[in-house]
């Protein structure tokens, strides 16, 4: 390498090395030393990062491969401490430690008033460090490790305010979730190893005789069961139908952690290996279609609950929820790059919402609910604007970031060879239901008047006096990363424009080769010719609908939220109207109940969210651990602690051992 | 007939250490007293030294000298097991091992 | 034919081991009544490391092969248990330091004890004579009886020596007659003797059948496998904190070794279902047993019982020898690494008389003593089988050993309870950082001798989680210079 001072591998390093640091000194020192080192190794990780990044797409070569040792020989099968550096762990490498540095300077200014400042910055490092790993591992047993370390570094974030008890539950339930997924992962990870022999990308996918050998699997094969376990994997760690349970619970922990972890990092690692393995994906297209249809149910369904949530977080955590859905039916429409593409806009425009939640949260005193919130636009108007951003930005209504990646994916769910007119359509509702919870959100939160409990103090008292919180506006530690934040889902979205971030990505997807059927001939040249007038008109046309939808959804909550005239008329100039605004959630919640979604709402939440998730996933949780119990008890109960019945147990084995082996020597 | 029971061969023995082997392994099943327990368990090594040295009738002298072995240890264990045996007395005053039963479940 | 030097050579450990162990015994008496047993335990530490240079020594190619008249055997496999054994020794002997004056019993003959019942634990991995293995199955068993009672004016530690003597040589006597059958079978007492006409007669003598049988319920109890398992909670529950660190990880490993030499390497007939049975039980009976408990050894007992069915499950696939054994072997190490270290917690914390073994007690440690509380919990997560933990690793080997046997219930039943068992070491976890502490008494200091245990633990249990490769690679050296082939 060029440098020596600016190799691969200090970018997982630096973190740990602020983690190990933090971790074992932290508790002497200031809260703005503990700071600056967790900032300081973040932001150099960031710079050697960006650094990694030039060097490679200016070096022209499609990958950097580093060996740092051999972690197991055993045999034939070896598996390397490597870093794999292409275009796809690039941009994940970036948007991991960009929005991963632009939270650590928020949260320094989030957790001032907490307890055990140090601690949570190691493990936000420590996360960090994992997070790294996985993404830059050269193999499947690395990027493992760095699967297991986020979870875990999840769990400990999550349950930092460990004295609360639905804090320590939800670490908990998301730990328990995400085994099951592991589970998954590593039965893939054997079979892949039994079936190849190799756990690194570079030989897997690039040497001859390996995946490259098997043709395209019509009905079920061995690609085809990698393919399925993978994507149970992924459905556990990146919170898809039916693992997405823990997702919403997971918001207990602090809102940089939400941010950081399940927003814009950690949920997407699913999407990230589906991607990193499309050349198994791509031979096996039963796999692939169960990653389209379990993300776009996925994302129409938790676009629906996210419609009825009266917590500001957990709307998040369900939209969330729904967007990693969008970019599992991106994936599973063989459209990999269109999946990262909005991994990385999401990235920014969800990490922003969280943060401005964040500090709406911090802003009136910890309230979470929507109820109590209103009119904070006045208080928090760099809040405001920055979170306005966002929800332009999510709501997919151009020119913002989203826009661009989210039409991207409706545009090859409708043409790829994989997609299908069903996927689109899904998609379609789904962004106009995006749109609708979104801008509700931002009504709810930010118009209208103020109706917390400060708002009465308030009146009562002096401005500045009493307990009660006056709505603030955030120190400028927590919104500068908001600025930059939203310029990022302002400009986000252009270096995707025209299919450009598909090309980027071209020498990580591989095309599978068409030597069978029409479908692989279409599947192969696709995306690689220019495409016909016609077709382009098409794209236009779909283009229009889905920004028509997305206003639509504007339009609603508009109309549904802004009613009142009353309210200021300084608020409804500056929306452009000459509407004022007003809130009154029993009457507008009855109304879109009953008129627009009750089916599909009683269907989310009664069959979905009431059955599927409290009553199957976390009954089936409880009711396996009361099983568990249950079983255990009986275990118990052969333990009376009295010898001669122990005496007892160890003839009968040995009687049955004697007459297995009899039988068997005699027959 | 007459002649395999007046002629005893090592088949022979096999069976009466079995049925030692039987009898002792019961005795620790539905004895009560530690003590007889711990005979019965010396009866179970007694039909092993039986077997051993009906053995070395075919193998040779490896048998017996296991035997001496067993022998042996048979006493280390007996030494080690009256000392646990008082220690246990001291504390519960009881020798019967239905009584053992602090710890359970 | 007077043995040879090179003999003495072979067995250097167990000679250092013994002598160590009866100058311990020797000096006891000539030390006053008040005086502390600190310096004797210090010194059996000694031996301890002077016995792992000897080891290191014996490993030298020079000295590998038949030693005694063909009784013992050094190779890969020998060395590589006498390794795991003395080093367990060694942290058990350095976490007793303070133990034994903080319950009362601060006697020299326990170090003594410890030492003597590594001599047996040693020769077990390297005997391969029928005799010796079973001399050497006495000598550690006898030594782990007194010691489960050391407490001997605690009416559960004699209650726990005496349930282990009792059902101990009750085992042993099945394994006697299953030897002396084995005998009668095929005319020899020697391992390897007996592997070849195991292996080359074409009839075995329906006898051979009963004496393997009997032989694995002997094993069975001793590495505490389904269904010979019953003894474990009990003894473990009852007998001294650092005592259990010793017995579920030294005997075990050692016993574990003669099972791969007696069982699984002279090809006895018909043994694949039973392992895989006994796996499965094991395994499950573990688990589902761990959940419910409330005491901290008593939980660990039951999972020492579900990490035996583990191991089986490399066993099962020792059908593919390299893979199966060198996974068994890798997992004795890391399950002993990881397990001596939580005990060494848990001895850390018991307090005196061993008050404070219930899982409640740990509420609140994270922040009571958060380098402790790291610790078990690094012990615990590797436990469950986390990377970067020797446990994961240990586990991924085994599974993946399995799979490559073609095992694919084994390995999904394993899987399924490896999830299972992930329930209650998180919820000691979770209750060390995410209640409030019972008490607010501050825990004692760290003092060196635990410290070092743990650090010894920690250390290896980190080792075999990132730097495997070089353990892998010894054992996978074992299994082919193993019996019969």
């Amino acid at each position: 390498m060029t440098n020596s001072l600016f190799q691969p591998w200090l970018v997982p390093a630096l973190p740990l090395a602020g983690m190990a640091i933090n971790g074992l000194f932290g508790k002497r020192f200031s809260e703005k030393l503990v700071a600056a080192i967790a900032l300081i190794a973040t932001g150099c990780s960031f710079l050697v990062a960006c650094l990694q990044a030039l060097l490679l797409v200016n070096s022209g070569s499609p990958m950097l491969e580093q060996h740092y040792g051999t972690w197991i020989q055993a045999g034939k099968f070896t598996v390397d401490f490597g870093i794999y550096l292409d275009h796809l762990s690039l941009i994940m490498m970036l948007v991991v430690t960009g929005v991963g540095f632009l939270i650590h300077i928020y949260a320094a200014a989030y957790m001032h008033h907490e307890g055990g400042y140090y601690r949570f910055f190691s493990y936000l490092n420590l996360f960090m460090f994992f997070m790294l790993v996985l993404v830059l591992a050269n193999n499947y047993l690395l990027m493992f490790v760095g699967w297991e370390g986020v979870g875990l570094a999840s769990y400990l974030l999550i349950g930092f305010y460990f004295l609360k008890d639905s804090a320590a539950n939800a670490g908990k339930k998301a730990f328990i979730t995400n085994r099951v997924g592991d589970f998954g992962f590593l039965i893939a990870l054997f079979m892949m190893i039994q079936t190849f022999g190799s756990v690194h990308y570079g030989s897997l996918y690039f040497n001859p005789g390996l995946v490259n050998a098997l043709p395209l699997e019509h009905s079920t094969g061995i690609l085809t069961m990698i393919g399925l376990l993978m994507l149970v994997g992924a459905c556990g760690k990146s919170a898809q139908i039916p693992l997405f349970v823990w997702l919403p619970d997971a918001m207990e922990g602090p809102t940089p952690v939400s941010a950081l972890i399940h927003a814009a990092t950690m949920v997407t690692a699913g999407v990230y290996m589906v991607a990193r393995s499309n050349p198994i994906f791509s031979r096996a297209p039963i796999a692939l279609l169960a990653v389209a249809v379990i993300g776009t149910l996925t994302s129409f369904f938790a676009a629906t609950i996210g419609m009825t949530q009266m917590d500001i977080k957990r709307v998040l955590a369900y939209s969330t929820v729904s967007q990693l859905g969008y970019m599992f039916m991106a994936a599973g429409v063989a459209a990999y790059s269109a999946g990262v593409f909005h991994l990385m806009t999401h990235a920014f425009f969800k990490a922003l919402l969280f943060l401005a939640a964040g500090s709406v949260i911090h802003g009136i005193g910890g309230e979470q609910d929507m109820r109590k919130m209103g009119g904070l636009r006045k208080y928090m108007p760099w809040t405001f604007y920055t979170m306005a951003t966002a929800t332009v930005a999510i709501a997919g209504i151009p020119p913002l970031a989203g826009f661009w990646s989210k039409d991207e994916i409706l545009w090859q769910a409708w043409s790829s060879p994989y997609g299908s007119k069903i996927f689109w359509a899904v998609g379609v509702i789904t962004a106009f239901m995006t749109s609708f919870y979104m801008f509700r959100l931002l009504f709810m939160t930010f118009f209208g008047e103020y109706r917390g409990e400060a708002a009465v103090a308030h009146a009562g008292h002096d401005a500045h006096g009493g307990h009660g919180h006056t709505p603030h506006e955030s120190p400028w530690m927590m919104l500068g990363p908001l600025v930059v934040l939203a310029a990022l889902s302002i400009f986000g979205g252009f270096v995707g424009a025209g299919h450009r971030f598909e090309h980027f990505l071209d020498p990580v997807i591989q095309k599978v080769e068409a030597h069978r059927s029409a479908l692989e001939v279409e599947a192969a040249a696709a995306p690689m010719t220019e495409e016909p007038a016609a077709e382009k008109s098409t794209e236009l046309a779909l283009m229009a609908t889905s920004v028509i939808v997305a206003l639509a959804g504007l339009g609603l909550a508009w109309f549904l939220y802004i009613k009142r005239p009353e309210l200021p008329a300084r608020i409804a100039a500056a929306l452009g109207g000459l509407y004022t605004l007003v809130y009154n959630k029993y009457w507008i919640d009855e109304l879109y109940k009953a008129v627009l979604i009750s089916p599909l709402l009683w269907i989310s939440t009664h069959v979905l969210w009431q059955s599927v998730d409290q009553k199957i996933i976390d009954g089936s949780v409880n009711d396996l651990a009361v099983t568990a119990r249950d079983v255990s008890g009986v275990v118990r109960q052969q333990q009376s602690g009295l010898i001669r019945s122990y005496a007892g147990w160890i003839a009968a084995g040995a009687a049955l051992v004697v007459a297995y082996m009899v039988w068997m020597g005699t027959r | 007939m007459l002649d395999a029971l007046t002629h005893i061969g090592t088949l022979h023995y096999l069976l009466v250490a079995a049925i030692l082997f039987l009898i002792g392994m019961i005795g620790v099943i539905t004895r009560r007293n530690v003590m007889i327990i711990f005979m019965c368990i010396e009866l179970m090594l007694s039909a092993v030294n039986l077997n051993l040295l009906a053995f070395s009738r075919l193998w040779g002298l490896h048998g017996q000298v296991f035997a001496l072995f067993i022998a042996a240890d048979a006493a280390a264990e007996a030494a080690v097991g009256l000392g646990i045996l008082i220690a246990f007395f001291r504390n519960r005053t009881t020798v019967n091992v239905d009584e053992v039963d602090l710890l359970k479940w | 034919m007077p043995p040879s030097s090179t003999d003495y050579v072979r067995i250097l450990p167990e000679i250092v081991l013994a002598v160590w162990g009866m100058a311990v015994m020797f000096a006891e008496p000539l030390l006053g009544p008040h005086t502390s047993r600190k310096g004797l335990g210090v010194f059996a530490a000694l031996g301890c490391l002077l016995a792992l240079g000897a080891t290191v020594f014996q490993a030298q190619p020079a000295y590998a092969g038949f030693g005694f008249y063909n009784m013992l055997r050094v190779d890969h496999f020998s060395v590589f248990f006498h390794c795991v054994v003395i080093l367990v020794a060694l942290s058990t002997t350095l976490m007793s330091l303070d133990y034994l004056p903080a319950h009362k019993i601060d006697k020299g003959e326990y170090y003594a004890l410890i030492l003597l019942g590594a001599v047996g634990m040693c020769l077990m991995s390297s005997a391969v004579e029928l005799v010796l293995i079973f001399i050497a199955l006495e000598i550690s068993s006898i030594a782990s009886y007194i010691l489960a009672g050391f407490r001997r004016h605690s009416a559960e530690s004699t209650e726990s020596a005496m349930k282990y003597f009792l059902l101990g040589s009750f085992a042993t006597a099945f394994f006697l007659y299953g030897v002396a059958l084995l005998f009668g079978a095929t005319g020899s007492t020697n391992v390897f003797r007996i592997a070849e006409v195991l292996n080359t007669s074409a009839h075995i003598e329906p006898l051979a059948y009963i004496a393997v049988a009997l032989i694995f319920t002997g094993l069975g109890f001793k590495v505490a496998c389904a269904p010979f398992h019953i003894w474990t909670p009990d003894v473990y529950e009852g007998a001294p904190s650092p005592v259990v660190a010793f017995m579920s990880t030294a005997p075990k490993a050692a016993a574990f070794a003669v099972l791969i030499r007696l069982v699984i390497d002279t090809a006895s007939p018909n043994w694949f279902w039973v392992i895989w049975v006994a796996a499965v039980l094991s395994m499950s009976v573990g688990n589902l047993g761990a959940i419910l408990q409330s005491n901290i050894k008593r939980m660990l007992a039951y999972s020492s019982i579900a990490h035996a069915g583990y191991l089986m499950v490399a066993f099962a696939s020792a059908s593919n020898r390299e893979l199966g054994i060198s996974a068994a072997m890798f997992y004795s190490a890391a399950y002993a690494a990881m397990n001596v270290g939580a005990f060494a917690v848990i001895s850390h914390m018991a307090g005196s008389h061993e008050r404070f073994s219930s899982i409640d007690d740990y509420a609140g440690l994270g922040r009571r003593s958060p380098a402790l509380a790291a610790a078990l919990t690094f012990f615990l997560l590797s436990l469950i089988g986390i990377p970067i933990t020797g446990g994961f690793f240990a586990k991924f080997y085994v599974f993946s050993a399995a799979l490559r046997t073609h095992l694919i219930w084994l390995t999904l039943i394993g899987l399924v309870n490896s999830g299972m068992g992930s329930y209650y070491y998180l919820r000691v976890i979770v209750k060390m950082y995410m209640n409030e502490p019972r008490t607010t008494a501050p825990v004692p200091p760290v003092r060196l001798g635990v410290g070092l245990a743990i650090a010894i633990s920690l250390i290896a249990t980190l080792w075999l989680g990132v730097w495997p490769n070089a353990i892998l690679h010894y054992t996978q050296g074992a299994p082919t210079i193993l019996a019969g082939k």
